[in-house]
């Protein structure tokens, strides 16, 4: 965050909180980043009467007394875009937040003022174009190598267009330093540097928007299986408290195959950011084999953190993985926890007064998320030669009470195609990770079955369908199991029963903290869907001849399935393989039934 | 520069309106006045007491009053801005020592002679800076270290409610915690919010007991303090523990009770300056302000000393889904619930370990910590407890005939697991070593080990089931 020329214009006149008002405002635009009090503190105007402007202050504003001066920057709330945002953590207005550590210590103080980007740092730059080229906004005028993982591609920005004047040579440069001159077709004269600016509340423009049909894939059986997530889609996780948002949002930036990963978190947890910090650098993803850190994004703003940055911390999240799709990546940002940014929304909306909405949160509420999911999606980039990349947004919601039926929920369902519903009920039964399998949908299946047909099996989409029959079946049984008993019902739907208990346990239960379990391939979903489901065709056909139920599912095979997901990567394939052969061998004299 | 610096300590005795515990000061337009800063207001029989600014602008100031408005009138009363937010003085020689909710010496000592003065508000911890817990804390109550293991650093709430034995258990892990194999120095530092003299009185007796109050600092808001008093409290005790830790080193446990009167406080607060009201009544901005109090727990990298808060909630009704618990449940590492249907049972302590949940267990269990078999010990007893209590309700409903052979131990396993896991007694301080080991035999009823025991791997049977055991293994160790 900064900020070039401030000058002093208006006095503070009324403080409450993280809301001021000051007057001699007058020529103040909307949404321009204000410098309150002495210390300079940052703010962002929300609204203008007269020559009086409301400013919502990202910091703490104790102490702050009225007539002290208000600076005005002439500019909208910003981030830098350059090289050097890979494997940093900022706070939710793009200041890093080791080096606020160096400034002012192990506590966060007021007033700081560092900008996102490191401005001394040599980077290794390449030119792609040379003197004479003619470029429009998004060309990549060369590359820099920034992780062993991500070449971060130095773009002409937005809305600039004409021949290069001038390009740099390959060498050594720091972001300020001169990368091109443009020559527009006005003739004007315009100097790049390494980096340029972007003010967050504005999506960066693209080509032309393309349907998600190619999966986000997850390594996690209960999204890729059951509910996908396309490329560019959305998705909510709602969930009460101790249900595993956080665990699940984790596991979709360690293992999701996109190639930058931007984690917000939004009002949560201090020690759920070091975690992040203290495990990404030592996990390795496994589609670079490089540590996750080299292509992830930290923003963090924990709870106790000023409640402004909160809201704005998601903008400028959203803002970042917009540049990297711009290069042409395949990104995926997670925002734990959108209530919270909705929750700012509501105490900066009650400081201001305005007439309330549904449990008091502003009336522009489902505006404003429905905005913000919009960014997502697959697109053609701007620029010459148009590149495919995406966005795609996972949202975590914390529910008050883990109920589904409040409004940031219910607004955030109106807009995300994925929906994977957290159950408290699954949680305490240690069914992780908790995720209804029955209540959660996507919208994105028929979009993608193509995709599982014809890259994972072409009998994929419909061993899906028929697991899914099963669990459901499964619910209908287990309601009249909890009337009457398990004893009441025929053989054949017991074996519905220990089939779908196969699924649950065996295969929609999975290990997080297991060093093989965490990641599950797609290959490796479809044999384990494929080997219970053999088994439940085995068991079926057992039972029709002779067979006792209970002995077939206390045979030795059950147990070696309950093991399939720890098999290494390595063996999956001629272990299961293996597995399948055994159950089509199992005959009915096993079961002591003549044939 | 600071606002005393900025401007004189300036008086008005302009007070226009006093209603529930605001005060509003007219300051006839010059102004002068922070926000946050602290007021002192003097009534007309020349009482002193203590406000703190909620809004400014130059004509107007809204005061919360810590210490009660009743008394205070529009015509005499003066306010006198002091110039400086809230702060205390804080110094290791406060260990000992009790204090009122204002940060007041009450013992009869003395004011003590601060090291430093600080702003009690603190300032969030750099999320670079903090360290990751994960040191064991053994609190010596089985269901507590097996299952819902304490980690320094942490913030691990009691939800509870009344009638049950939530005190008794905050004081019992007062006295028993330690860590294995150190001797290093530790403080409790008491945070008493609108508990009654009662409740204070049982703390302070169990702590001088156990000789442990030289130890100990109280910062005591009873029940018949002013209501308002309490916003501050948890904020004075948790900047002395900041002191304490990260200062002079010291590992510091927090106890923060009742959380739940706390709040009130903050709604009485909210509801008086008219704000839009979220959720029964609370204002919409309390899941941020818990934050700032439930967020002051950690460690930070390169310094000795922790703070561990364990803040205590009375659920009203012992609904888990109020405001109080749910947004606590949000920003804390866990909860440990005190259940009502197990206190009715006569067990103590009555921690069902269901809805409980330590979130900070995983990376601290297991060899050189606690034992390697922890985490198949904890993850079996809650499958099967779990199963246990499912099967309770099927015969309460169906009867038990229909239940298989697997299902009847099961049963039995649910109820022993009750008296002797849970249940232990008020003086006994179990190591970590024994409270697995009653795990294991628990686990010993069942015939067939392999089979039933599906959350542990075999090899962790065949080492640790108590029929199978080598006899001249020591399994009092971490290192096994």
């Amino acid at each position: 965050m900064t900020t070039a020329n401030t000058e002093q214009i208006g006095l503070i006149d009324r403080i409450s909180g993280p809301v001021v008002q000051a007057s001699n405002m007058l020529g103040s635009k909307l949404y321009d980043v204000a410098r309150v009090g002495e210390e300079k503190l940052v703010g962002e105007i929300i609204r203008l009467t007269g020559d009086l402007a409301t400013i919502q202050v990202y910091e703490n504003t104790e102490g702050l007394t009225p007539g002290e001066p208000v600076y005005l920057t002439n500019a909208p709330l910003s981030v830098e875009l350059g090289p050097g945002l890979m494997r940093q953590i900022f706070d939710g207005i793009q200041r890093p937040l080791p080096v606020i550590r160096e400034v002012a210590g192990d506590f966060i103080a007021r007033g700081i003022e560092i900008p996102g980007l490191d401005h001394k740092k040599l980077w290794d730059f390449a030119p792609n174009l040379k003197v004479g080229d003619k470029v429009v906004g998004g060309d990549i005028l060369g590359e820099i190598p920034e992780t062993p993982t991500v070449d971060f591609k130095l773009m002409v920005p937005p809305n600039i267009q004409g021949k290069l004047e001038f390009i740099a040579q390959r060498g050594d440069y720091t972001v300020d330093d001169l990368s091109a001159t443009v020559i527009t077709p006005a003739g004007d004269k315009v100097d790049l540097q390494f980096y340029h600016r972007w003010p967050v509340r504005k999506p960066r423009p693209y080509h032309q928007r393309l349907p998600s049909n190619v999966p986000l894939i997850t390594g996690q059986r209960i999204f890729d299986t059951i509910a996908p997530i396309a490329k560019g889609g959305t998705g909510a996780i709602p969930g009460g408290f101790g249900t595993g948002k956080t665990v699940s949002q984790h596991q979709l930036a360690k293992w999701s195959d996109a190639k930058i990963v931007v984690y917000v978190g939004c009002g949560e947890r201090g020690n759920e950011m070091t975690d992040v910090l203290r495990e990404f650098p030592k996990l390795v993803d496994p589609y670079t084999g490089g540590p996750l850190m080299d292509r992830t994004v930290l923003i963090a703003n924990t709870s106790n953190m000023p409640v402004a940055a909160r809201e704005a911390s998601v903008y400028t999240g959203i803002t970042l993985a917009e540049f990297f799709r711009d290069m042409g990546y395949d990104v995926a940002m997670m925002a734990d926890s959108t209530s919270r940014w909705a929750e700012a929304m509501r105490e900066i909306s009650g400081r201001l007064e305005e007439m309330p909405g549904e449990e008091s949160f502003p009336a522009y509420l489902a505006s404003r998320i429905a905005e913000y999911y919009e960014r997502a999606g697959r697109v053609l980039t701007i620029g010459s030669k148009p590149r495919e990349a995406s966005i795609s947004v996972v949202g975590a919601i914390s529910p008050p009470g883990g109920d589904f039926s409040e409004p940031v929920t219910q607004n955030t369902l109106r807009i995300v195609k994925v929906f994977w519903a957290l159950s408290k009920d699954l949680a305490s039964r240690r069914h992780f990770p908790a995720i209804d399998y029955l209540l959660s949908y996507t919208l994105y299946w028929s979009a993608l079955e193509e995709y599982y047909s014809d890259n994972v099996s072409p009998e994929f989409p419909e061993l899906r369908a028929e697991a899914l029959a099963l669990l459901q079946k499964d619910k209908e049984l287990q309601d009249i199991v909890a009337l009457v008993g398990p004893d009441a019902l025929p053989p054949s739907e017991k074996i519905i029963l220990e089939t779908a208990r196969m699924l649950k346990e065996d295969f929609l239960q999975q290990n997080a903290f297991h060093e093989t379990d965490s990641f599950c391939s797609l290959e490796k979903q479809y044999l384990m869907l494929k080997t219970i489901l053999r088994f439940y065709e085995k068991a079926q056909d057992l039972y029709r001849r002779g067979a006792i139920v209970s002995d077939i599912f206390e045979h030795e095979l059950v147990v070696r399935i309950a093991r399939m997901k720890y098999i290494e990567r390595s063996e999956i394939e001629t272990s299961l393989n293996e597995l399948m052969k055994e159950i089509d061998g199992l005959t009915i004299q096993a079961f002591g039934v003549e044939d | 520069m600071t606002v005393q610096e900025k401007y004189e300590t300036r008086e008005f005795k302009t007070v226009i309106e006093v209603s529930g515990p605001l005060m509003f000061v007219d300051l006839q337009g010059m102004g002068g006045v922070s926000y946050g800063e602290i007021a002192e207001i003097i009534t007309t029989t020349g009482e002193r007491r203590r406000g703190q600014v909620l809004d400014v602008s130059k004509n107007l100031a809204i005061i919360q009053c810590f210490e009660g408005t009743s008394g205070l009138e529009t015509k005499d009363t003066t306010c006198r801005f002091l110039g400086e937010t809230m702060k205390i003085g804080v110094s290791s020689e406060m260990l000992g020592r009790v204090f009122n909710g204002r940060g007041e010496a009450i013992d009869g000592g003395g004011d003590i002679v601060p090291d430093k003065i600080l702003d009690i508000t603190g300032s969030p911890i750099n999320p670079s800076a903090r360290q990751y817990p994960k040191e064991f804390i053994e609190t010596g109550i089985s269901t507590i270290d097996t299952l819902l293991t304490l980690v320094r650093g942490q913030k691990l709430p009691l939800f509870s409610g009344s009638g049950l034995p939530h005190n008794m258990l905050a004081a019992q892990i007062a006295r028993q915690a330690k860590v294995l194999g150190t001797e290093e120095d530790f403080a409790v530092i008491f945070s008493a919010m609108g508990i009654t003299a009662d409740e204070a009185r049982f703390f302070r007796d169990d702590f001088e007991q156990t000789g442990a109050l030289d130890k100990v600092v109280l910062f005591l808001n009873l029940a018949d303090d002013p209501a308002i008093e309490r916003l501050l409290t948890p904020r004075l005790a948790l900047t002395a523990a900041e002191h304490l830790a990260y200062d002079h080193d010291y590992h510091v446990l927090v106890i923060l009770t009742d959380i739940t009167a706390y709040a009130e406080s903050l709604r009485e607060v909210a509801a008086a300056r008219s704000e839009v009201p979220s959720r029964r009544g609370y204002p919409g901005y309390m899941y941020s302000d818990f934050s700032t109090i439930y967020e002051r727990a950690g460690r930070i990298h390169g310094k000795k000393g922790s703070i561990t808060q364990i803040p205590i909630l009375t659920l009203p009704n012992y609904d888990i889904t109020h405001p109080v618990p749910d947004l606590t449940g949000y920003i804390t590492e866990g909860q440990v619930y005190v259940d009502i249907g197990l206190n009715r049972k006569g067990l103590y302590p009555p921690i069902n370990p269901l809805p409980s949940l330590s979130r900070l267990m995983k990376d601290t269990i297991g060899q050189g910590s606690t034992r390697s078999d922890h985490k198949y010990v904890q993850d079996q007893l809650y499958a099967l407890y779990a199963t246990g209590k499912d099967l309770r309700d099927l015969v309460a409903v169906v009867g038990d005939e229909s239940l298989s052979d697997i299902d009847k131990k099961t049963l039995e396993f649910a109820e022993l697991f009750e008296q002797k896991f849970i249940n232990q007694d008020y003086y006994e301080d179990r190591s970590i070593f024994e409270s697995l080991d009653i795990g294991w035999e628990l686990l010993g009823t069942f015939d067939d080990p392999h089979r039933v025991l599906k959350r542990i791997p075999s090899e962790f049977i065949d080492k640790f089931h108590p029929t199978k055991r080598d006899k001249k293994t020591d399994f009092n160790t971490v290192n096994i």
